[in-house]
C-alpha cells in the first residue's frame, strides 16, 4: 500500500517533471483567471443592463457555457475545430476553452454581486452628480465585489482544479506530468505527489474562504 | 366632503393657494409635475415655488406621492411631464447636464444610503473628487468642513457600520452639503431613527436653516414643522391640497383631508 | 459555409453515430442521478453529524470535505482508476467515476448544508429545545426545514457542476456522451459527433441551469 501510493523514491524521481508541470499549471491560471474575471464582469454588466436584447444575449451566453462541460468544450476546440481547418496549440485551445467556461461562472458571481447592491446606493451616488460610469466604478462594483468575495475566491480554486483537464489535450501541466511518470513506473505515487501539491496550493485558500464567509455572515 | 372633491377636479393653478413670494424670484420651482407608475397616476400636477432660504415642509398621508415628488425634483425618477427650475436654470428637457445640475440639489434619504465601503470622509468626498475633480487634499479639507457642520468631524475615519443611525444620517447630510447645493431635499430624514437620536438630526437641520439654506422637508415631525417651517404644504393623492404658514395649517386647516390627517397626530 | 456544415453537421455522420451518443446519454443520465442522490444524502448526513459537535468526528468531516474540495476530480479519478488495482481493488471505470464524483459532491453538500444549519438563528434551537424536543428532533423538525431554503440554490448549482464532470469519464473509458463521441469522432474523422455531444449536454443540462437561476431568484433574500 505504502509502496504503491507513497513510494518516496519514485516521488523524488517524478518531482522535477511534476514541478515543471506545476509551472505550466500556474501559467494557465495566470492567463485564464484575469481573462475569465474580466469577461465575466463584462457579461455580468450586460446581464443587468437596461437593454433587454443585451440581457438575453448575455444570460444566454452564461447559461450555455454553464451547461456544457468544460472538457467537452476543450475537446471540441482542440479536436473538432482542426477538421474545419482551425488548428491551434494545446495552450491556445485550453486558454479559449477555459476562458469561455470561466467567464460564464465569473459572470454569474458578479451578477449576483451587482444585484446584491441596494438600489438606494445608486440613487445616492447619482443624486450627488456621479455619472453612470463613476457610480459603477466607485459605488456599485466595490460593494458587489465585496459581497461575493468568497464566491469569487471559490471560483479561483475551481479554475486551478480545472487546469488539470488540460492534461487530456497533452498540455504538460502538473497532472499530465504526474500521469506520464505513473505510466512509466506503473506506480500511483506521482499522482499522489501531484495531489499533495494541489492540496498545498488550495487548502489554505479554502480555509481562507471559510473565514471570509463567516465574517460576511455575521 | 363633496366640496373637496369638486375642488380637486379643477385645474391645479386655481386649486393651489397663491404661493408666498412670486414664482419669478423662486430659487427652486416645480411646474405642473406629472408622474405615473404604469397606469397609476402618482403625481397629478404639482406646482411648487421655494424662495431663497425658505424651509418648506411637506405633509401628507403615506402613498400620497411625497417621495416621488422629491425624487422627481432631481430626476432620480423621470417625470412624465412638467418643468423644474433651479435659480432660473431648467433641469428638465433635453441637453441638460444632469450630473452638474444634481450637485445643486442635495437630497437626504430616509434610509441614509451611506456607502458602506467608504469611511464617513470617503462618503462625503467621493463626489467632490470624482465629479468636481477636486485634488485629494482639497477634498479632504472640504469634507472635514462639511462633517464639522453636522458635528461629526471627529468621526471622519469611521465607517457607516461603526456609527449610530443618527450619526449616519448626519454624515448623509454632510455628503450633500459638501457640494454646496442651492437647495436641500429631505425625505423623512428621521423616520428610520430611534426616538432619542431624532433630536440631533433636527438640530443640524435647524442650524442649516439659520445659515440660510433653502430646504424642502418631507417629515412627520409636527413639532419641528411648527417651530421651524416657513410654509407647510399638505399633499394628498398626488396633489397639493393646501398650503400656508404653519400657524394656519396646524391651527385652522381649510380642508377636510388636512383636518383628518392632522387629527391623527393630536390624539 | 458548406465546409462548416460538412464538418460539424454532417448528416450521414450524425445519423450513423446518433444511436451511440444516445446510449452515452443514458449512461450520463444514470450516472448523474446516482451521483446526485448519493452525494446529497451523504453530504447532508455528514453535516447533521457535524451538528452534534463531537470534536474528533467534526475534525474528520472537515478534513474530508476540505480535501475533496481542494483536489481536482480528475486527479482523484486517475488515482482511483490506476492506483487501486495495484492494491487489489479493481473497480469498473463506471464505479470509479460514480464513487469519486459522489464523494466530491458529498464534500460540497456537507459544507453547504452545514452553512445552512449554522445560519439558522440560535433562538430557533432554543425555542425547540424549550418545548422539550430532543437535539435530534430539533435538528430534523425545526432547523433543517429552515436551512433547506438557503441550501437549495447553491446545492443545485454545485450538483450541476459536478454531474457535468461525468464527462471526465471519457479519460478512463466510460462510455458516456463524451466517451462515445470521441470514439465516433476518431472513427469518422469528422467533428459532427462532438457537435452532437455538445448538443446532448446542452439539452440535458440547460433546463437545470435555467431552473437554478429561477430557484436563486425565488429563494434569494431580496436586496434591501
Ligand atoms: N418605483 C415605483 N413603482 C411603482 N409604484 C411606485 C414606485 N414608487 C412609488 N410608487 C407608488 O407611488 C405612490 C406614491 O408613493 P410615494 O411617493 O413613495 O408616497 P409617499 O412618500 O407620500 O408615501 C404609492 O402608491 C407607491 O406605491
Ligand atoms: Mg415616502
Amino acid at each position: 500500500m505504502l509502496d504503491q501510493f507513497f513510494n518516496l523514491a519514485i516521488m523524488a524521481k517524478a518531482l522535477p517533471l511534476v514541478l515543471t508541470g506545476l509551472g505550466m499549471t500556474l501559467l494557465i491560471c495566470a492567463v485564464v483567471i484575469p481573462l475569465g474575471a474580466l469577461g465575466g464582469l463584462l457579461a455580468a454588466l450586460g446581464s443587468v443592463s437596461e437593454s433587454r436584447a443585451l440581457r438575453w444575449l448575455t444570460i444566454g451566453f452564461i447559461d450555455f457555457f454553464r451547461a456544457v462541460p468544460p472538457l467537452v468544450l476543450l475537446i471540441f476546440i482542440y479536436a473538432g475545430l482542426p477538421f474545419a481547418g482551425i488548428s491551434m496549440s494545446p495552450f491556445m485551445a485550453v486558454t479559449i476553452g477555459f476562458f469561455l467556461n470561466n467567464s460564464a461562472y465569473f459572470a454569474e458571481i458578479f451578477r449576483a454581486g451587482l444585484l446584491s447592491v441596494p438600489k438606494g446606493q445608486v440613487e445616492a451616488a447619482r443624486s450627488t452628480g456621479l455619472g453612470q460610469r463613476d457610480t459603477l466604478i466607485w459605488v456599485t462594483l466595490p460593494q458587489a465585489t465585496r459581497n461575493v468575495l468568497p464566491d469569487l475566491l471559490s471560483n479561483v480554486v475551481e479554475v486551478v482544479k480545472l487546469t488539470s483537464l488540460a492534461s487530456v489535450v497533452s498540455l504538460g501541466e502538473m497532472l499530465h506530468a504526474a500521469g506520464m511518470v505513473r505510466s512509466i513506473t506503473y506506480n500511483a505515487s506521482p499522482l499522489v505527489l501531484a495531489a499533495g501539491i494541489y492540496l498545498l496550493l488550495l487548502w489554505p485558500v479554502i480555509r481562507l474562504i471559510g473565514r471570509f464567509e463567516r465574517r460576511l455572515a455575521s | 366632503m363633496s366640496k373637496a372633491i369638486i375642488r380637486l377636479a379643477v385645474p391645479d393653478m386655481i386649486l393651489s393657494p397663491a404661493p408666498q413670494g412670486s414664482a419669478a424670484t423662486a430659487t427652486f420651482r416645480v411646474e405642473a409635475l406629472h408622474k405615473s407608475f404604469g397606469a397609476d397616476p402618482v403625481l397629478k400636477g404639482i406646482n411648487l415655488s421655494v424662495q431663497r432660504s425658505e424651509m418648506v415642509f411637506v405633509l401628507g398621508p403615506s402613498g400620497s406621492g411625497k417621495s416621488t415628488m422629491l425624487r422627481c425634483c432631481n430626476r432620480l425618477e423621470e417625470p412624465d411631464a412638467g418643468e423644474i427650475f433651479i435659480q432660473g436654470d431648467r433641469l428638465t428637457g433635453p441637453g441638460v447636464d444632469l450630473n452638474k445640475m444634481r450637485q445643486r440639489i442635495g437630497i437626504v434619504f430616509q434610509s441614509f444610503n451611506l456607502y458602506p465601503h467608504l469611511s464617513a470622509l470617503g462618503n462625503v468626498t467621493l463626489a467632490l473628487r470624482k465629479v468636481q475633480k477636486m485634488p485629494r487634499e482639497k477634498a479632504r479639507v472640504a469634507g472635514l468642513e462639511a462633517l464639522d457642520r453636522v458635528g461629526l468631524s471627529d468621526r471622519a475615519r469611521h465607517y457607516p457600520s461603526q456609527l449610530s443611525g443618527g450619526q449616519q444620517q448626519r454624515v448623509a447630510i454632510a455628503r450633500a452639503l459638501a457640494l454646496n447645493p442651492t437647495v436641500m431635499l429631505f425625505d423623512e430624514p428621521t423616520s428610520a431613527l430611534d426616538p432619542e437620536l431624532v433630536g440631533d438630526v433636527l438640530d443640524v437641520m435647524r442650524d442649516m436653516k439659520r445659515q440660510g439654506m433653502t430646504m424642502v422637508v418631507v417629515s412627520h415631525e409636527m413639532k419641528f414643522a411648527r417651530d421651524a417651517a416657513d410654509r407647510v404644504i399638505f399633499m394628498d393623492d398626488g396633489l397639493i391640497v393646501e398650503e400656508g404658514p404653519p400657524e394656519q395649517i396646524f391651527g385652522d386647516p381649510q380642508h377636510n383631508r388636512t383636518r383628518a390627517f392632522l387629527s391623527r397626530f393630536h390624539e | 459555409m458548406e465546409r462548416f456544415i460538412d464538418t460539424f453537421f454532417n448528416a450521414a455522420v450524425l445519423a450513423r453515430y446518433a444511436p451511440a451518443i444516445l446510449e452515452g446519454a443514458l449512461v450520463t443520465v444514470l450516472l448523474s442521478l446516482l451521483i446526485v442522490m448519493a452525494g446529497t444524502v451523504l453530504g447532508s448526513g455528514l453535516a447533521c453529524l457535524r451538528a452534534y459537535r463531537i470534536k474528533p468526528v467534526s475534525i474528520l468531516i472537515v478534513v474530508f470535505a476540505d480535501m475533496l474540495r481542494a483536489l481536482p476530480p480528475l486527479v482523484l479519478i486517475l488515482l482511483a482508476f490506476f492506483g487501486l488495482p495495484n492494491v487489489g481493488i479493481v473497480l469498473s471505470s463506471f464505479m470509479v467515476l460514480f464513487v469519486v464524483l459522489t464523494l466530491v459532491l458529498a464534500a460540497f453538500a456537507e459544507e453547504i448544508v452545514w452553512a445552512g444549519i449554522t445560519a439558522t438563528p440560535k433562538g430557533q434551537w432554543e425555542a425547540a429545545r424549550s418545548t422539550g424536543l430532543s437535539f435530534t428532533r430539533a435538528l430534523i423538525f425545526v432547523v433543517l426545514p429552515q436551512a433547506v431554503r438557503m441550501v437549495i440554490p447553491p446545492l443545485t448549482n454545485r450538483a450541476i457542476a459536478i454531474t457535468k464532470m461525468t464527462a471526465l469519464g471519457m479519460v478512463i473509458g466510460v462510455p458516456d456522451i463524451l466517451g462515445q463521441a470521441t470514439t465516433a469522432q476518431s472513427f469518422s474523422a469528422n467533428a459532427s459527433p462532438l457537435t452532437l455531444a455538445a448538443i446532448a449536454y446542452v439539452i440535458l443540462f440547460l433546463p437545470f441551469v435555467i431552473a437554478s437561476r429561477w430557484l436563486e431568484a425565488r429563494f434569494a433574500p431580496p436586496a434591501a
